[in-house]
């Protein structure tokens, strides 16, 4: 009788372990690639805006303070999307024929909001407040990034729960004077490292990592 | 089984549970019960929010009887002076400059020159003037008052008091505000601490 196995299914029988081992290995790594990509995280995606809105332009070129249009960022949980008179109180003037701007105008005509689309959102499991945060030392562009540079608005960071952590074990490499806060060319010193607990304490930032600061 | 795998693998990156979306609005959230499709609602008519009851004249429309009033109807000290230099910085500067005189970034960009808050007939305004302009809005200009607090607009007026009378200040006074340190040169006249300080339109 015929062996069953000839000496080749050895060399079968390996490799088709180590096929199982790496289409595991390859499948873990995807679903990790996945998860922290921008397919599930939208980090560097510019959602399609129903106007060309530029903060390159308003913000750098313009000169426009964050807080001229995001007027309640500093009182409220939510740093609000500016109405449609915010708008019209330079689009009345300039650009004011330009098809550019003409959703703002039927807006304005319309009373109808402008439906813009949001870019960082957070699951409703969360609880997250801006003023406490810009109040207390935490800059515009450390979560949003160099939003003077994004002709469209894109997320630079993924708002993980461990990317939250990330400054909330740490607040000291993160805080910055209070009068630098909306400061959107923002460089941290070289003295952070000294810097950084000082103002720590005298803002009295206390490291939050409890469950129910976020979760609540 | 492979296929299970795959299928439970992308549905751990890619699922989306109930937690997520709760049944509730958040802001600016879509609607389609109201015919707007906005969820979040005007006041109605007739109705004050808490803390919104405006019932001094002088402090929320800056007139008395129709007329402007001359005086700050609320106490302006050193750190109201600067926090009025901050929200004029924000919200005004953009078409007045920051000195005032109306050279603004948005004006070289062609929105309508503002006047020079050097201007005879605006250095004689009453302060109340100002704050009209701010909350109603004049010629060109917008008004402000959804986006500057009350008592901010008041602070804004003071600090275009201190910016005219920074124009005008005698040598001797310029020269002390020059010796002050950065942060306190543009709230000078303030420092006597008086309600008001001497920023404040006098009769």
């Amino acid at each position: 009788m015929a062996q069953l196995f000839r000496p080749s299914s050895n060399v079968i029988a390996k490799l088709s372990i180590a096929f199982v081992l790496l289409l595991a290995g390859s499948l873990l790594a995807f679903a990790y690639i996945m998860d922290r990509g921008p397919w599930i995280t939208s980090v560097q995606v510019a959602p399609e805006q129903p106007i060309y809105f530029s903060h390159k332009h308003h913000v750098k070129d313009d000169g426009i303070d964050c807080r001229y249009c995001h007027t309640t960022v500093e009182n409220s949980s939510f740093a609000n999307i500016p109405p449609t008179e915010t708008c019209m109180t330079c689009h009345s003037q300039i650009w004011s024929n330009a098809t550019a701007t003409q959703p703002i105008r039927d807006s304005w005509s319309s009373g109808k909001s402008i439906e813009w689309q949001r870019v960082h959102k957070l699951p409703d499991f969360v609880y997250f407040n801006h003023s406490i945060h810009v109040n207390k030392g935490i800059g515009c562009s450390s979560c949003h990034g160099k939003v003077d540079e994004m002709p469209w608005v894109y997320k630079v960071a993924t708002l993980n729960m461990n990317w939250c952590l990330n400054c909330h074990r740490d607040p000291a490499k993160f805080i910055r004077p209070k009068s630098e806060v909306f400061n959107v060319d923002y460089v941290y010193p070289a003295n952070q490292a000294e810097l950084g607990p000082q103002l720590v304490k005298e803002y009295h930032v206390q490291s939050l990592t409890d469950c129910v600061t976020c979760h609540r | 089984m492979l296929i299970g795998v795959v299928a439970s693998l992308l549905f751990a990156t890619a699922c989306r549970q109930d937690m997520h979306v709760q049944p509730r609005y958040n802001p600016y959230a879509k609607t389609d019960f109201f015919g707007d499709g906005r969820s979040e609602r005007p006041t109605i008519e007739d109705t004050v929010a808490r803390g919104q009851l405006h019932i001094d004249q002088a402090r929320f429309t800056g007139k008395i009887d129709g007329k402007d009033i001359d005086y700050f109807p609320i106490q302006i000290t050193q750190a109201d002076l600067q926090r009025g230099q901050e929200r004029f910085n924000i919200y005004c500067s953009p078409c007045h400059g920051r000195l005032g005189n109306g050279h603004g970034m948005l004006v070289m960009r062609g929105l309508r020159q503002p006047p020079n808050y050097l201007d005879p007939r605006l250095v004689s305004a009453p302060v109340g003037h100002f704050f009209d302009v701010m909350t109603n809005g004049y010629g060109a200009m917008y008004s402000y008052a959804s986006r500057v607090a009350t008592d901010d607009r008041w602070r804004i007026a003071a600090y275009i008091r201190t910016l005219q009378m920074a124009e005008n200040a005698p040598a001797p006074l310029a020269q002390q505000g020059a010796n002050q340190p950065t942060t306190n040169t543009t709230a000078q006249p303030g420092t006597n601490g008086e309600p008001g300080g001497t920023a404040g339109g006098t009769k």
